[in-house]
């Protein structure tokens, strides 16, 4: 057994307390529900994927951060992991899976495939999947260790505890999907 | 037959009008993939079923090509191992070794007895880790998470090992021409004894998990069967063949990095059905622990890499005060080598068969044609015949045994 | 009795004369021409004959040489493997630049079928007989044959990179 201490006690949003009750507000309150369990689409294309099974397995295990449960089906889904090379034969597919997912989506593009292309700059690859679909965090290297896809994780949890709770209907955020051409 | 040029679901469209079951059903059509949680890559299967029964099927490939060929065509030698890395990704530094081997047949490289028996132990590490990923997804398919867990933990002790040696835990990108790029250090070869200790009991158990267990016995014997001529036929190699009775393993047929000089069995199945490769699989991993504990009581002293200053990038203490090291290091890294004319063809034992390269110098610094002879493309065409007349979860069953790689599939 | 080289060589030319020439042995393989058209009846010769028993097609590809004289542009070379006296060889079909056709043979070897495909998805050369030839790795959609030597690697139209850090001209050239 190692010496780490775990840490039981998360801290809690800032609010007003006082005997049996707690007053926050309802942004932190949603944030922290939604960002403590983010289920993932693990759309593993090539060699991070297997770095992302090496995350899910018992060693470095990203149920603890809320990603108990992978959700194959987009709609049942919080966040894209998109992992690996994606050809531009590909594309078309993962912009669905995109367009299926139910908001609030966030999207993280693991290793330097997904990020911009990677070491192939071909004819085939698609160099980068922010040029189909909005991502919100990229998480560099090929393959990422786990350590930087759980870090990843970990920003898009500050994004999501912090994010506003009518980001998703704000015209920054229609302009931004408009931009993509998603409806 | 034009017909076969259409897009699989207007054929079965078509057929499906045609054909009326007996008692009113319907011929239906189902989309397998390209994403899919059991497929382990994209790849995709449009199947004509019958219920749950699949009548006919196709496949589409191509969801991740790469154009591998083409870019080793406009990259200096020593940058083609990164590729190579990224066919077969679970087993990287067997092809990382196959590559360099391929260049050194070409390059009439002698390589020194250490540096072989170093390669054979870092590859067999290798095959044991594709095979863990196989038999233990094929748990995770058939509905058994707890293998998955227990054994993953041992990819993790093998990650650490290849860390000590390249730095890397996946695409290792390992070795240099004529050898390695250091020897490796005595924490190394301490990690690998750990595991030779920790890891068999943990193998035994996960076979004792699955191996005889009722339920995945009736999910996988008799389960996407191939017999042994239709898979010589169909191009088979590796465990996928050896499963259907035939023992062809290029580390007997063709000897290379003297894998002659260990003992070893081939162990071979008999209907070439799903059960029969997970079993050889797990053969195969009691003997590469066989092979890895002979080389390493066997590990030559001596040099870790062939003394070729003209391909080995020398020191870097002396390309600072030594005029020969100085311009051997600028020529080797503007890739101002010599390269003779010549093509070669260097098979080697892949984690799912026989991986060949297939080289075509021209004297320049790029190769002017490099094929990968890639065993997943040339047996996944026999997918959809080892499925018909099954069960739809029988077809994932197959295709979780057969360990495509979509990286090595698409290329 | 091992397989000579002598043997394969005598036996292919007693058989078919001028249709196999250049024998030349390369490394430790056997490499051999073949003109196009006869493929099919070597290649059934090869693995049926009871003393030459190729019985493994290891791999097939094609290459272009866009120097090389019209007739012999493009080539589709084969690798055939003996299990019982393990030989190799290597048998290369030369094609005429202007509608490079060949025979199919995955009716002799199954393997044939998809490796097939994919020459004919790189390089444009035309399988005649294939039951299925169409593109199997690139999308469906593409017109140009992208293995042939002047397509260029890297895709024209990308906006995020600057060929000019990349050593390249700006139409990759």
């Amino acid at each position: 057994m190692s010496d780490s201490k775990i840490i039981t006690n998360a801290p809690a949003p800032e609010g007003f307390q006082g005997e049996g009750f707690f007053a926050g507000k309802l942004s932190d309150v949603v944030g922290m529900a939604r960002a403590n369990s983010l289920w993932p689409l693990p759309f593993a294309t090539s060699c991070c994927g297997i770095e992302f099974m090496a995350t899910m397995a018992s060693h470095y295990d990203v149920a603890r951060f809320g990603s108990e449960r992978m959700s194959f089906s987009p709609r049942q889904a919080d966040m894209l992991l998109v992992m690996g090379t994606i050809a531009k034969k590909m594309a078309p597919i993962l912009r669905q899976v995109y367009e299926q997912m139910a908001e609030p989506r966030w999207v993280i593009s693991v290793g330097a495939c997904a990020c911009s292309g990677g070491i192939f700059d071909t004819y085939s690859v698609l160099q980068g999947i922010d040029k189909i679909i909005p991502v919100d965090v990229y998480v560099p290297g090929c393959p990422p260790r786990p350590e930087q896809i759980l870090d990843g994780i970990m920003r898009l949890q500050d994004l999501v505890r912090s994010e506003s709770v009518r980001r998703r209907s704000s015209p920054e955020y229609t302009e931004l999907l408009a931009s993509y051409n998603i409806k | 037959m034009s017909d076969l040029l259409l897009p699989p679901e207007l054929r079965y469209a078509d057929i499906i009008e045609k054909r009326k079951n007996e008692d009113g059903s319907e011929l239906s059509i189902l989309n397998l993939g390209p994403t899919h949680p059991a497929t382990h890559g994209i790849f995709q299967n449009i199947l004509l079923m019958d219920g749950e029964r699949i009548v006919e099927g196709e496949g589409t490939v191509g969801y991740i090509h790469r154009a591998f060929e083409k870019i080793a065509e406009n990259r200096p030698f020593y940058q083609i191992t990164p590729l190579t890395d990224r066919m077969n990704y679970c087993s990287s530094p067997i092809n990382n070794m196959g590559w360099w081997m391929t260049l050194e047949k070409a390059l009439n490289i002698e390589v020194p007895k250490r540096a072989q028996y170093l390669r054979v132990i870092v590859m067999e590490l290798a095959r044991i880790a594709d095979h863990i990923i196989c038999n233990s997804v094929l748990g995770v398919d058939t509905g058994a998470l707890t293998g998955f867990l227990y054994v993953f933990q041992y990819r993790e002790k093998i990650y650490e090992i290849y860390e000590e040696i390249c730095g890397a835990r996946l695409t290792t990108n390992m070795g240099r021409i004529g050898g390695f790029e250091r020897d490796w250090s005595p924490l190394a070869f301490e990690k690998l004894n750990t595991l030779l200790e920790e890891f068999p009991p943990i193998w035994q158990e996960f076979e004792n998990l699955l191996a005889r267990n009722r339920i995945f016995m009736d999910r996988t014997i008799d389960v996407g069967p191939i017999s042994a001529e239709k898979a010589i036929s169909y191009g088979f190699t590796g465990p996928n063949l050896r499963a259907a009775g035939v023992d062809y393993d290029v580390r007997v047929m063709q000897p290379y990095s003297s894998y002659e000089d260990f003992e070893f069995d081939i162990p071979v199945g008999k209907s070439g059905d799903t059960y029969d490769r997970f079993c050889v699989r797990n053969a195969e991993v009691w003997e590469s622990l066989k092979i890895i504990k002979q080389a390493l009581a066997k590990l030559p002293e001596g040099p870790y890499h062939a003394d070729v200053p003209d391909y080995y990038l020398p020191p870097k203490d002396e390309v600072y005060h030594n005029m020969e090291a100085l311009i051997y290091h600028f020529k080797i890294v503007m890739g101002e080598v010599p390269v003779p004319v010549t093509e070669v063809y260097h098979p080697v034992e892949g984690g799912n068969g026989e991986l060949g390269f297939y080289l075509v110098t021209n004297g320049s610094r790029t190769a002017y044609r490099l094929h990968f002879r890639r065993p997943c493309f040339i047996y996944y065409q026999a997918f959809n015949e080892m499925v018909k007349g099954q069960m739809l979860s029988d077809a994932i069953a197959t295709l979780s045994s057969l360990n495509v790689i979509a990286g090595e599939l698409d290329a | 009795m091992a397989l000579e080289t002598a043997t394969i060589q005598r036996s292919l030319h007693d058989h078919f004369e001028s249709a196999v020439s250049d024998f030349q042995q390369i490394h430790d393989i056997l490499t051999f021409e073949v003109d196009a058209d006869q493929i099919t009846k070597v290649m059934t010769f090869l693995r049926d004959d009871a003393t030459l028993r190729f019985n493994f097609l290891t791999t097939l590809c094609g290459m272009h040489f866009p120097d090389a004289d019209p007739s012999r542009q493009f080539s589709v070379v084969y690798h055939m493997h003996n299990w019982v006296d393990n030989v190799r060889i290597r048998i290369k079909c030369f094609l005429p630049a202007e509608n490079p056709t060949i025979d199919t043979v995955s009716n002799i070897f199954l393997s044939a079928n998809w490796q097939e495909r994919e020459t004919y998805d790189f390089f444009g050369i035309i399988f005649k007989g294939h039951p299925q030839l169409k593109r199997i790795l690139n999308m469906d959609e593409m017109v140009s044959f992208p293995m042939r030597k002047e397509f260029p690697l890297e895709d024209g139209g990308r906006t995020d990179k600057d060929d000019r850090f990349f050593g390249r001209t700006t139409d990759n050239r």
